[in-house]
Parts: C-alpha cells; structure tokens; sequence
C-alpha cells in the first residue's frame, strides 16, 4: 500500500491556506496603521505635540522630547518610505509600541497589559454564555417552530438584535442605577476593595461587572438566537434529515448528531469572529459603566492626546482579531470531519 | 405593487411596525428643514426643561430644543447611513459579481483580499483616522472609509450567487451571442443579486449609524453637527443622568431604538416576501 502523502492531504492544504490569510491580514493590517498616520497633511507627530501644548496638558518636557524622538522614528518622516516601513515593522515584531504620553515613561504595551483582562474577562464569559444560549435556544426554536414560547423568543430577539450593544448598556444603566437603584453607576469593584485573589474582590467585581455583562449578553443572545434558528430550519428541510425520520431514527438523535452538528459549523467561525472582537466589542460599555480595560484606556488616550497609545491599541486589536480567528480555524477541523479526511 | 404593499399591512404586524417607523424618520427629516432654531447653536431656549407641550422631547443643559435637535439629529445620522450603504454596496456588487463569474486567478486575489477585510476590525482605524484628521474629518470622508470596510461580507453572499448563475443556460446563450463579460454581469446577472443588496442595505445603514455614534461618543466626529451620537456626546459630557436631566439620554436611546428596531423589522418583512424560500418553508411545515 502506498503511503499516503501529508503535503497532498486536504488537511494540509487548509491549513496553508488558513496561514497564509493570517499573514494577509496582519500585513493588511499593519500596512494601514503604517499609511492612515501618511495621510495626515501634517506632521502627525508635531501636530499632536502642539494639539497638547494649546490644551494646556501638564507633560513633562522631557517626556516630550523622548515622545518626538520615539514617535519620529516609528511614526515619522525621516528616511524613504521604504527604511520607515521597515523600522515599522521592526518595532512592531519587538513588541515596542513606545512609551505612553500621557502616562510616561510607562510603556503603551504595559498599560495594555494591564487594560487587557478586565476587558477579556468581560467580553470572553458574555460572548461563550451568550453563544451557548443563544444556539440552545435557536436550535429548538428551528426544530420546534410551532412551540408558544419559540414565538416570543423569536419576537423578543428580532427586537433587541438591532439595538446596538450601548443603547442597551444605556438602557439597563437609567432602569437599574436611577430608576430602581440596585446596582453601582461605575467602577469594576466597591472603593476600598484591595485588589486580589478574595472572595470580597471576586464578589464586588461580580456585583459592578453585573450590568454590563448583562447588556453585552442581551444584545448578542439575539443574533445567535436568530442566526441559529434559520440555519436548523433549512437543515431540517434537507433530504438527509427527512430520510433520517423516515428510517426511523429517534428525534433527540436526529436533532443532536444529524441537525446541530450541521449547523453549529457557522456558529463557530462566527464564535471566532466575536472573539476578535475583544477590544471593539465593549468598548462604550466599557466607558459608559467605568470598568478599567480597554475600551476606558483607549477612551483616556483620545481625551490625553496619546497618539502612541491610541496607536498600540490599534496594532494590538489588529492582532487580537486575526490571532483568534486563526485559532478558531485551526481548531475547525475538530467540528468538521470533512477537512480532516477530505 | 401597491397592492402588495396594502397586503402586507394587513398581514404583517413587523412590516406595520416598520413602516411606522419609516414614517416617523421621514416626518423628522423633513421636519428638521422648517426648525425654528438653527443647529449649530445653544442656549437659545430655557435649559433642562422637562418634556412638555412646548418642548415636545424637552430642552438640555446647552439650552436647546431636543426635538427639533432629533430632526437634524435622525437627518445627518440616515444621510450618513444611506451614504455609507450605497458606496459599500457598488464595491460589493462589482466585486461579488466579476468574482463569482469569471472564477480562476483573479477570484482567488480578490476573495483573499475580501477575506481579510471581514476579518480587520475597523473600529480601532477608524478612531487613528478620526483622531488624527479631526479637524479636516467630514463625514463623507468617514462614510467612505466605513465602506472601504461594509463591503467585504456582502460581496461574498452575491459571489455565492453569481457562482450558481455562472452555470444556468443564460448565462451560455449570453455569452454564445456574443456578450463581454461586463454585459452579462450587469445586464444578465444583476438583477438575480437586487434582492440581496436589498437586504443587507438595512443592516449596513444601521451599522455605519451605530459606527458613527461610537465615534461621537468617544468625542472623535465634528460634535457641533448634531447626529444621534453627537446628542449622547454632549449628555455624557454634561453628566445629565447624573444631574437629573435624564431625558437628555433617554431621548436618544428610545429613539434610536424605535428607528433602529423599525427599519430591522422592515428589512426582515420585505427579505420573507422577496425570498420563496421562506414563504414555502412556512407552506411546508405547517
């Protein structure tokens, strides 16, 4: 027998393919943030110097003339585009992003460091607990769409899917912190809280972290809810399916092993995208309710005029997107036996 | 037509929900041309009055009017949408079509280009942009660059179609007769994809709105023009939740919501009648 070939197989050409749209999309990426600062008919960093200066922000002069130099020779003019292009990406593969403005000489990436699990701690559990739903649900609701409460489901999604995730975050902040007081305005934890592995931390940080989950959820729970619901009942209409109930195979096998499994596929690139969305997913959320990740940060840099920062959050997203849809899509094959055995 | 469009008032309570709210955008846009106030300046009427007869939605802190700052508000916001929307929608068109049709080398290139840019997010961008073009920022500048990104996942639903079009008889006879290639996608082929650029036109305004409020929100877009976001903008800047003028926020958000929900509702409504699959679904599962 002849031994089967790896570099042919179906798996390996998806995977070369999924590699190589990561690279595209980071080379993308960082090209724009490269040219949109070249766009400026002005020196960028001069005029955020003098945005600053006529501002009246307290900077230190010091920080200022490092700010330049750094600044200049990431974002700058100096050389031909092509040595500017090239010390760009230098840079960015070192993973220094320069020292932050505002804060400095704290350097942008620690400042993401420690922005970044309120945000990903925020946006991971709403995002998994919202797609668990929401798939639940509309995976009965496609299955059983004569069901009474699969109606106001429906309704009740088709409504709030729309409705972009602030106005919700909005909505729930006057009901629940002015009309019927029961939560805290803003902030992630009570004052007074010591930051640490405790039950008061963990408790309080539930408590502030409760609305603007909840929010976050809502608006998500809708569109799996719906995205769900149409994918299972095309599923259902395949021949596949009717053969199936014909052959009598019992139902809760056939909605498990023959229906979900189907068209779960979607979902899960879909789960993926979400995921990427980290850093633009909440960040109004973020700064409507006060929790401390990157949504505030970057709401702080745009007040500051921290130009670096501003354009590490950037980069920093770029990546954050494409690395967690390329992990989704590595881990595709998993769900999808059909690119494991071709 | 028109008695389709009476059918589906009597029939669909979504369609009925939308076209209310169809109706309310276009009373406030046309509203908005006979203001008595102009809407660049404040203080003009008694501050943070509550909603009353004479001030329909209430007044804020800055001294205007917030009904008649709605109808500039809704005016600038769906402009901005619709531009956002038809840009977008031409580069999906081209892009979906000569894609799908011509297959090889050059759909390959363009679906890795595509690809990518489903994937980019374009807030971040977006707010380098803004924040660095801030003052030379227009919103036809903004509605451009949100489309350089609205495009990409539309343009993959119309390839998928143009691929299925590619291979029916048509299509050969057009081609055997002699048609270029331009003919064909934009005389044989356009017509089929009309109902998808119907449907996610909605839902690609409603994206660049909700776009343009983050935006405003983080202070970033021209904040003297009032659009809903600018509104917000201006309520978290005078903390009105906080001091009590909480229909300054509200205001906004209900209407946000009526408008946002509505237009939703009639895409949906108007996708079920366009698409047979749906209705013969319903036909068949009953």
């Amino acid at each position: 027998m002849k031994k089967k070939n790896i570099f042919k197989s179906p798996f390996f050409k998806y995977l070369v393919q999924r590699l190589g749209q990561f690279l595209l999309v980071v080379f993308v990426g960082i090209t724009v943030t490269f040219i949109v600062p070249r766009l400026s008919p002005t020196n960028p960093v001069e005029q955020k110097i003098n945005q600053m200066m006529v501002s009246g922000a307290n900077i230190h002069p010091e920080a200022l003339e490092s700010f330049r130099s750094a600044m200049t020779e990431m974002y700058g003019l100096e050389g031909t585009v092509w040595d500017q292009y090239r010390a760009f990406w230098g840079r960015f593969l070192r993973g220094d992003l320069g020292p932050s403005l505002s804060s400095y000489p704290v350097p942008v990436i620690d400042l993401i460091k420690k922005a970044l699990p309120w945000t990903i701690g925020l946006m991971l559990t709403t995002t998994l607990i919202s797609w668990f739903i929401g798939n639940l649900l509309g995976g009965l609701a496609g299955y059983f769409p004569e069901k009474r409460w699969v109606k106001w489901a429906e309704l009740g999604a088709t409504c709030i899917r729309p409705i972009p995730y602030y106005i919700t975050a909005f909505i729930l902040l006057i009901i629940f912190c002015f009309i019927i007081p029961v939560f805290p305005t803003s902030g992630a934890y009570a004052r007074g809280v010591i930051e640490g592995f405790n039950l008061k931390f963990i408790g309080s940080v539930l408590y502030h972290t409760f609305l603007p989950a909840l929010s976050l959820i809502l608006v998500g729970l809708g569109g799996w809810l719906l995205g769900m619901r149409s994918l299972v009942s095309n599923i259902v209409a395949d021949d596949f399916v009717l053969y199936a109930e014909a052959g009598g195979i019992d139902q809760n096998t056939i909605m498990k092993k023959y229906v979900i499994r189907n068209a779960l596929l979607p979902q899960i690139t879909g789960l993926g995208m979400s995921l990427g969305a980290v850093f633009s997913g909440a960040l109004i959320t973020e700064i409507v309710f006060g929790i401390p990740g990157l949504g505030q940060l970057t709401y702080r840099a745009v007040i500051s005029f921290d130009y670096s920062l501003i354009m590490g959050v950037s980069i920093f997203s770029i990546m954050g997107v494409s690395v967690s849809v390329l992990i989704v899509d590595l881990l595709y094959p998993l769900f999808d036996p059909r690119i494991r055995l071709g | 037509m028109k008695s389709i469009f009476v059918d589906m008032l009597k029939n669909s309570r979504p369609f009925r929900f939308g076209v209310s709210a169809a109706l309310f955008l276009t009373i406030m846009i046309i509203l908005s041309f006979f203001s008595p106030y102009p809407p660049n300046e404040s203080f003009l009427v008694m501050d943070d009055a509550p909603p009353s007869f004479q001030h329909l939605f209430g007044t804020n802190s800055r001294g205007q009017d917030l009904f008649w700052q709605m109808t500039f508000a809704l005016r600038n916001s769906f402009l901005f949408g619709v531009i956002t929307a038809v840009i977008s929608r031409v580069i999906s068109l081209v892009v979906g079509l000569y894609s799908g049709y011509k297959q090889g080398v050059m759909d390959r290139v363009l679906m890795a280009i595509n690809d990518s840019f489903v994937i980019m997010p374009v807030l971040p961008i977006l707010i380098l942009l803004n924040f660095l073009l801030k003052e030379k920022m227009n919103w036809f500048i903004m509605a451009a660059v949100l489309s350089l990104f609205g495009w990409a996942f539309d343009a993959r639903l119309i390839r998928s179609k143009a691929m299925s079009l590619r291979f029916q008889l048509f299509t050969d006879t057009a081609v055997f007769s002699g048609f270029g290639t331009r003919k064909i996608i934009f005389r044989e082929h356009f017509p089929y994809v009309l109902p998808i650029v119907f449907s996610t036109t909605i839902n690609n305004m409603l994206w660049a709105i909700g776009m343009e409020v983050t935006l405003a929100i983080l202070g970033l877009t021209n904040v003297n023009d009032p659009t809903i976001g600018v509104t917000i903008f201006w309520a978290n800047q005078h903390q009105a939740l906080i001091s009590g003028v909480w229909w300054w926020i509200a205001i906004p958000v209900i209407v946000t919501v009526y408008v946002f929900t509505g237009l939703y509702m009639l895409s949906i409504s108007i996708n079920k009648y366009i698409d047979p699959r749906t209705r013969l679904q319903r036909k068949g599962r009953n």
